[in-house]
């Protein structure tokens, strides 16, 4: 039960990194479209697509480590 | 009768979701709330990537977008340091033509690019000064020079056709 805990401790942990990580991207990307900059818009979406695709496996994870008890 | 024996071999905690999310054991409670905490920052995730695909199409929708030329003064008109409000690229839109020189012309938008309030051409500093919150431009390019905008106001392309001064384009986004 305890190591269950650490692992959805750590999974939490990990993506409440990513989601910095993409609320930084999203405000990047919206600041560089704001200002008439388009161009990054595509690899901003490409990278926070990715970012959810983590996230996604990390609660698939923590979803399957809970199940399990 | 076999969907009762069915139940009765169901394990208890796998029997309904209720128990499993208003789970009566404080161990059991913790995993639950750690669970609904992951799957909520998962769904926060997904808001940040759906802001994201949002913006990818709204990129695209407007990447050809094309302004109309229309004459926005007469070379004459202004005299030097002088400021002329005009609507473009359609009517929601006020913009500033500041002529700057002898034959120098500069036209923004209006409205600031912190909260949208409508900035003002101050001739002592040669700035475009937002009143809301003392934000303040330059009219050489736009560039925030103090204040809380961090963009630069959007600029509006100007052409000259013999004496009159034509808006062709902008440069930026507007605001709202």
């Amino acid at each position: 039960m305890r190591r269950r805990t650490t692992a959805l401790d750590g999974t939490a942990a990990l993506i409440v990194l990513l989601l910095i990580v993409q609320v930084w991207l999203l405000s990047a990307t919206l600041d560089a479209y704001l200002a008439g900059h388009s161009d990054a818009a595509l690899p901003g979406a490409i990278c926070s697509g990715l970012i959810f695709a983590a996230t996604a496996g990390l609660y698939w994870f923590a979803y399957h480590i809970d199940r399990r008890r | 009768m076999a969907r009762l024996g069915s139940k009765a071999s169901t394990p208890r905690d796998q029997e309904s979701l209720w128990r499993d999310e208003f789970s009566v054991f404080q161990e059991r409670e913790r995993f639950v709330s750690r669970r609904q905490l992951i799957k909520f920052l998962t769904l926060t995730s997904l808001g940040m990537f759906a802001g994201n695909l949002w913006i990818l199409v709204k990129s695209w929708l407007h990447r050809d977008e094309s302004y109309p030329r229309v004459t926005i003064a007469r070379a004459g008109d202004i005299p030097l340091g002088g400021v002329k409000l005009f609507r473009y690229p359609n009517a929601n839109e006020q913009c500033l033509l500041i002529r700057t020189g002898e034959n120098d012309y500069a036209a923004y938008s209006q409205k600031c690019t912190h909260l949208s309030c409508a900035v003002y051409y101050s001739r002592e500093d040669n700035q475009l000064i937002c009143p809301c919150h003392n934000g303040r431009f330059s009219v050489r390019d736009g560039a925030v020079i103090q204040g809380p905008p961090t963009r630069a106001l959007p600029h509006v392309v100007l052409e000259r056709a013999g004496n009159e001064i034509i808006a062709a384009g902008i440069s930026g986004k507007l605001e709202g």
